[in-house]
């Protein structure tokens, strides 16, 4: 019986971060609720034992259910009928498989039917449904509404949607239109009040939306007429039971095909205002978006976990000249260092989600009581590195996502083209984790913040400081070396871009400083996850090798590419 | 509206001979316990599946797990727990040791007699183990009740009538029966639900007496708050049970040799002569790649 929780040590390994305790604590406040909850746990250890045991129920249900599926699940997909969408057949079990474990509403409050677990479990259980089936994940990581809901919507709103989420209503959010991909700014799906119904109304079309026909829809819509920028939208709850949605098409895509995505017609659909007017896309819309890029991060682990185990073994299996594949130095490159770049993604995976437990638990405490001193600083500390490390997990992620499942499929050689392995459909869904909720060019506008106001190096320091063991000592020397190198790229490019127009040469080199900071903030990670482990200094020692060289490339390419060099990459002077 | 039924399921827990390696026999041919998992008997699991859909559909079920076996044999009444059953008693005690399957169904019909009565009781056909399939047919005949075995689905419940479809060698069964009853259930019936998540946190503490005296300190206080958290054990005095009918006494099973065998031809298969089955003869192999 495969159980993908159990199989895999590094989860438990993170479960364990000593950060947790402190991130029970708040999440759990005394834990009063175990005299009310019987289900509640009664202390620390319980609790972690609660994820834990927890954990394993998602392991079974994706490596015995999901996993299985995912071939058919590909192969036949969604589709509309009256008016509905059907979801293929492995994807209704693999729905009711975990709803009838009551796996779903994961981290809200008891109160609202859920599991009130912090975001750290609920991230991973995102990363092993991933690993079992790419496109199902998004159906499962969808239940992220509810945190928007739970966070933003009034309690009766709380009360009348939230229970439904462990019952297995499913969810959506309707942002993209087709005039508005990247640039929500655009929306232009229209949302008037009735003054005669009390109601608001949605009309218009949205496109693109994942999992379009759900129970309970997230919708963003212009509801200040003569506005055309992101100030005159607001987000809206609109229940399916009002069946005033055509499902227009479900898109034929290249990859996560159980996964349906569908374009809508919305006639007239009566739909709930969330919150204030005008705070849709500032505030709301924001949020959410957070939740889903770290939903991607897990998503871009999971698959990639699933294609180096699928390259582990083929090339364990696969025999030519005389030995298995596995012996060519070719090959063994290859499996290692697609291993060590999954250590490290993940590292930052669960480091980011730490910083957005800590931040979103404190947020919810506040909305109780007044913060201590202490608790405000905190606040703001892991909402300032929750921002910067989430676009930089989201891009770091999903790109080696895609390096890994064209690395695996390559040792698949010939054979890894045909459809007869998991791989090529691995491949194919990976491809969508850079594109979807914000491209990697898109986080890079976000995470180039942590470079510009210095989060980023701030961070790198208070990872210096850790104590480590004399056999991380060159590593660490290393280290000390890239953040150097990494603080001179950013003044030089600083003061080169004052020289600039609208601040195009940061932009230009944006992505090389991102990914800078990102190879020496995962290189410490590891090194850090050494001292807890020392089965991770191997993927330490890689990791920073490789991110070293990387990162003298990117100086080097820096150094050399001035001002004036921008205008040779310039297209636009062509076509107009 | 119907009432709630009483139902016990009968489970065991059994090494896990379904992936065995090379050290899953001891020199002597008897199983080497030690290598091997001790997981819920299939079949059982199967059998617990169709109590629970009972529950599931008439309000007021309840489901109780009884198994037999040594302290460790609490965790499938756990197991029970996580997935839905309502409770479960552990019948252990040192004068049930090496019983075989007569002993083994009268210490069960005796402890049933105790927890009872129950309107069904429920059973894997056999238990992976033994695959003597005998401890169901035989706890009916000692409870003096009419059983169903090789059951794949509980199609209805009317009143005191059951109905039951049987997977047979050579085809399915629908019979009717009347409760209380014995029904067996075999592995070709719908595979158990998996943990629920409430239910596990709910009941991950739940123990047994003699493991409660070595729990961690810091829990001690639940077993008084939470009174589902103990796990009854039933001894030999309390289910009232003659001794000479138990253990190695009561087992009239004498184990005179165990041999490995090792099967030289799988199981054949006669092809007619004609371009039919010979087209379908290919089909498979192509499609289970022994040729192509």
């Amino acid at each position: 019986m495969a159980n993908f929780y159990t199989d895999n040590p590094d989860l438990k390994f993170h479960l364990n971060h000593p950060m947790m305790k402190k991130i029970v604590a708040l999440k759990e406040n005394n834990y009063k609720e175990s005299e009310i909850y019987d289900y509640a746990p009664i202390d620390f250890e319980d609790a972690i034992d609660s994820y834990d045991k927890v954990l394993e129920i998602i392991g079974d249900i994706c490596g015995n259910i999901l996993a299985p599926n995912a071939e058919s699940v590909d192969h036949e997909g969604p589709r509309i009928e009256n008016n509905r969408v059907i979801y293929a057949k492995g994807t209704q079990e693999n729905h009711e498989a975990l709803t009838k474990a009551g796996l779903y509403g994961m981290p809200l409050p008891r109160k609202y039917n859920g599991l009130n677990f912090s975001m750290v479990p609920y991230v991973m259980s995102a990363e092993i449904v991933s690993r079992a089936d790419g496109g199902f994940a998004n159906i499962w990581g969808l239940q992220d509404c509810a945190e928007t809901i739970y966070e933003f919507a009034s309690e009766e709103q709380k009360q009348k949607y939230l229970p439904r989420f462990n019952e297995g209503a499913t969810a959506a959010m309707d942002l993209t239109e087709p005039d508005a991909g990247s640039d929500l700014q655009a929306v232009q799906l229209k949302a008037t009040y009735s003054e005669k119904d009390k109601t608001w109304y949605l009309n218009g079309v949205k496109r693109f939306i994942t999992n379009g026909d759900a129970d309970i829809s997230l919708v963003l819509a212009r509801s200040e007429e003569g506005t055309t920028d992101g100030r005159g939208l607001s987000l809206f709850i609109y229940d399916k039971k009002s069946d005033a949605i055509k499902i227009r098409r479900i898109e034929n895509k290249l990859g996560i095909k159980g996964s349906p995505t569908c374009e809508l017609v919305f006639n007239n659909a009566p739909a709930e205002l969330v919150g204030d007017r005008k705070m849709g896309l500032i505030k709301y819309v924001m949020s959410l978006m957070n939740g889903a890029r770290l939903g991607v991060g897990a998503q871009s682990v999971g698959i990639a976990e699933a294609a180096y185990r699928e390259a582990l073994a083929y090339a364990a299996d696969r025999a030519q000249f005389g030995k298995t594949i596995n012996h060519f130095p070719a090959v063994y490159e290859m499996l290692t260092t697609m291993e060590a770049k999954i250590k490290a993604m993940r590292s930052l995976l669960y480091e980011t989600t730490r910083f957005v437990d800590i931040y979103k638990a404190l947020t919810h405490i506040s909305n109780e009581r007044k913060l201590e001193a202490e608790e405000r600083n905190d606040l703001k500390k892991y909402q300032r590195l929750a921002d910067v490390f989430t676009p930089l997990l989201k891009m770091t992620s999903s790109e080696y996502c895609n390096q890994i499942a064209y690395d695996s499929l390559q040792i698949h050689g010939g054979s890894g083209f045909m459809k007869d392995y998991p791989i090529e459909r691995i491949y194919r869904d990976a491809r969508i984790t850079s594109i979807y909720e914000g491209t990697t060019q898109l986080q890079v506008v976000a995470a180039i913040r942590g470079v510009v106001t210095g989060t980023f190096l701030a961070q790198i320091k208070e990872y210096q400081q850790t104590e480590i063991l004399p056999v991380h000592e060159p590593l660490k020397r290393i280290l000390l070396e890239m953040a150097d190198e990494y603080e001179k790229s950013v003044k030089l490019v600083e003061e080169i871009n004052t020289k600039s127009e609208n601040s195009e040469y940061l932009d230009f080199h944006a992505r090389r400083l991102v990914e800078m900071a990102g190879n020496i903030i995962m290189g410490w990670l590891l090194i850090i996850d050494s001292t807890r482990d020392d089965s991770y200094l191997k993927h330490a020692q890689i990791f920073v090798k490789l991110g070293a060289a990387q990162n003298k490339h990117h100086a080097d390419y820096i150094r050399k590419c001035g001002l004036d060099d921008i205008s040779m990459f310039k297209v636009t002077a062509k076509t107009e | 509206m119907m009432k709630g039924l009483k139902i016990v399921v009968l489970a065991k827990q059994v090494p896990d001979t379904r992936n065995v390696g090379k050290d899953a026999m001891k020199a002597d041919g008897t199983v080497n316990r030690a290598a091997l998992d001790a997981i819920f008997n299939p079949e059982d699991l199967n059998a617990l599946e169709q109590a629970l859909t009972l529950k599931d559909k008439i309000p007021g079920t309840t489901v109780t797990i009884l198994t037999m076996g040594p302290a460790r044999a609490a965790e499938i009444i756990r197991e029970g727990l996580y997935r839905g059953a309502d409770n479960g008693y552990l019948l252990t005690d040192r004068a049930f040791a090496g019983s075989d399957t007569l002993a083994t169904s009268y210490a069960l019909s005796k402890a049933i007699e105790k927890i009872g009565p129950f309107d069904l009781i429920l059973a894997g056909r056999q238990a992976i183990d033994g695959d003597t399939a005998q401890v169901g047919p035989q706890v009916a005949e000692k409870l003096n009740l009419p059983q169903i075995t090789y059951a794949e689905e509980i199609l209805d419940i009317n009143g005191n009538t059951i109905i039951v479809k049987r997977r047979l060698e050579r085809g399915v069964e629908t019979v009717r029966g009347k409760m209380p009853l014995v029904i067996t259930v075999t592995g070709s019936a719908r595979e158990c639900r998996p943990r629920h998540a409430k239910q596990t946190m709910k009941y991950k503490h739940a123990k047994t007496v003699s493991e409660i005296q070595e729990a961690s300190e810091d829990y001690l206080q639940l077993y008084n708050s939470r009174p589902y958290l103990n796990i009854p054990e039933l001894n030999v005095n309390d289910i009232q049970a003659d001794v000479t009918q138990l253990g190695l006494n009561g087992s009239p099973t004498k184990v005179k040799n165990i041999e490995n065998v090792v099967l030289q031809a799988k199981e054949s298969k006669l092809i007619q002569n004609d371009e039919k089955e010979i087209e379908a003869l290919m089909i498979e192999l192509i499609k289970n790649h022994t040729i192509g």
